[in-house]
């Protein structure tokens, strides 16, 4: 069977697992944005014990393998009670992972906000939570674009790691009709082909909202 | 008659240390309403700090500043209320970056004072009118020159209807020949009547409007009086030195 027959066979089969791929990034890359931008908040301004657990989360996280902590999630947790299917543990696992790394990336875009534009907001009468939410935040969501889109591809890329818990998504896919038609070779080519696609596809997205929300005047500033 | 004229701000003995750095001991001074003070003195002699107490951006270790006869130096969280009627201009503008010269006036109005959209785009309007921009409205600071940003900044700072406006030396990140035109608004705001405080070394602009100029070195005040006395004839023979130090390496730009 030629490689063009046999990719058409089996991308369905593949597609499927790249829908639950998918499904899985962005799942855990919108739970690692909401809780990176917390503990990133959370690490500069919240009080000393706030500061203290944010700093120790994102140091726990970015410390130990992405892998140990799936299986913690999965295997480990049944014993207390707590069942999650694989698809949940896989979320979770991702999600509270990307958070670490996103918040050390929302970090360096907050500081790298000046300084001077918060004591100008404090002058005319804003509380510091107004200062954040109307001088940081917009000017950190814009900043941390670029490091950001590197953020969402590794997710998606780390997201077959979800495959050791059992997690139908694309590895998973590939591995079980590669054991069928024992072509290993072809399979994970075209996963590599689907992989590549997606994250081309996702890096034109980010950067058409880079110059979209680009501040005009600012031209590749940084 | 200037005696009739209401105290607006009475700073009463402000002390503020860094570790152990003394940068401003006992500072008193007093501005009535509509006067203008220029505060000068050498640089890392805690002019900034002075102005920073004042609106309580910096918390003074002891003493105390009256603001229309209102204790703010503790006042907790209505601090906030407090600075909106203190205006502040910067060395450097201080724009916010990301906001159009009309949003950067207008911010304050829609989140701080509550005003409804279309009320607070005419007032920024009006703001931006006054220093002469209303043709960058929907300019950028990084598209604006150091001038007119600094232009906007008043503008912002105006907007908020302060009763008493602080200016950190805002003109001293200017390349001279923009240097007039922030200072002709400023002249154009001690003219109508503004209560204001500024730290400059425009000895041009000191001469013109204002009320009485304030030497401080080391953090202490030196010597303070009008223009006429100070130039003229000093008290002290460090404020002499001061002023031709300052008349030489800035010159009288500004002066018109
Ligand atoms: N936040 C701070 N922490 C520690 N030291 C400070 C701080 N702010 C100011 N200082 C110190 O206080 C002193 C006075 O500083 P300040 O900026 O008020 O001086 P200045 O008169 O405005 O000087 P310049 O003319 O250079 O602007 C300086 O020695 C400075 O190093
Ligand atoms: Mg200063």
């Amino acid at each position: 069977m030629s490689f063009l027959n046999l990719s058409y066979e089996i991308m369905p089969g593949l597609l499927k697992g790249a829908v639950v791929t998918l499904e899985l990034t962005v799942c855990s890359i919108s739970l690692g944005f909401i809780l990176g931008v917390a503990l990133a908040l959370g690490r500069l301004y919240g009080k000393r014990p706030v500061s203290l657990f944010c700093t120790g989360y994102i140091e726990f996280f970015r410390g130990t393998p992405l892998l140990v902590q799936l299986l913690i999630l999965y295997y480990g947790l049944p014993p207390y009670g707590i069942r999650l299917s694989s698809f949940v543990a896989g979320i979770l696992g991702l999600g509270l992972n990307s958070a670490a790394y996103q918040a050390e990336y929302f970090r360096g875009a907050i500081q790298s906000v000046s300084q001077g534009e918060i004591m100008a907001a404090r002058a005319i009468g804003m509380s510091r939570f107004k200062a954040i939410v109307n001088i940081i935040l917009p000017q950190m969501f814009r900043i941390v674009i670029p490091s950001w889109s590197n953020e969402l591809i590794y997710t998606l890329k780390y997201s077959s790691v979800a495959y050791m818990i059992g997690a139908p998504e694309l590895m998973a896919q590939a591995k079980f009709i590669a054991a069928e038609n024992f072509r290993y070779f072809e399979v994970f080519l075209v996963v590599a082909f689907i992989y590549l696609i997606a994250v081309v596809i996702l890096s034109r997205i980010l950067s058409v909202l880079e110059k979209r929300v680009r501040i005009p005047g600012l031209q590749m500033a940084q | 008659m200037l005696i009739d004229q209401p105290v607006i701000l009475r700073v009463e003995n402000i002390h503020k240390n860094y570790g152990k750095e003394k940068v401003l001991e006992d500072i008193s001074f007093e501005v009535k309403r509509g006067e203008t003070k220029v505060i000068i003195g050498p640089s890392g002699t805690g002019k900034s700090t002075l102005l920073r107490c004042i609106n309580q951006l910096t918390t003074p270790d002891s003493g105390t500043v009256w603001l229309d006869g209102i204790d703010i130096t503790n006042s907790g969280s209505d601090i906030n209320q407090v600075r909106q009627s203190i205006g502040m201009v910067f060395q450097d503008f201080n724009l916010f970056s990301h906001l159009s010269a009309l949003d950067n006036v207008r911010l304050g109005l829609l989140k701080v004072k509550k005003m409804d959209k279309r009320k607070a785009s005419q007032e920024a309007m009006t703001q931006l009118v006054r220093v002469g921009l209303e043709d960058k409205a929907a300019s950028y600071p990084a598209e604006l020159s150091g001038g007119q940003q600094q232009r906007v900044s008043i503008a912002r700072a105006l907007a908020m209807g302060p009763k008493l406006m602080l200016f950190d030396e805002p003109t001293s990140a200017l390349d001279p020949e923009l240097i007039g035109e922030v200072l002709a608004v400023m002249k154009d705001l001690a003219k109508s009547g503004m209560t204001m405080v500024v730290v400059s070394h425009e000895l041009g602009f000191a001469r013109s409007v204002c009320d009485e100029i304030i030497f401080i070195e080391k953090g202490v005040i030196v010597e303070q009086g009008s223009p006429a006395v100070l130039f003229g004839n000093p008290r002290h023979q460090r404020t002499r030195e001061f002023l031709s130090k300052i008349n030489e390496l800035y010159g009288e730009t500004g002066k018109k």
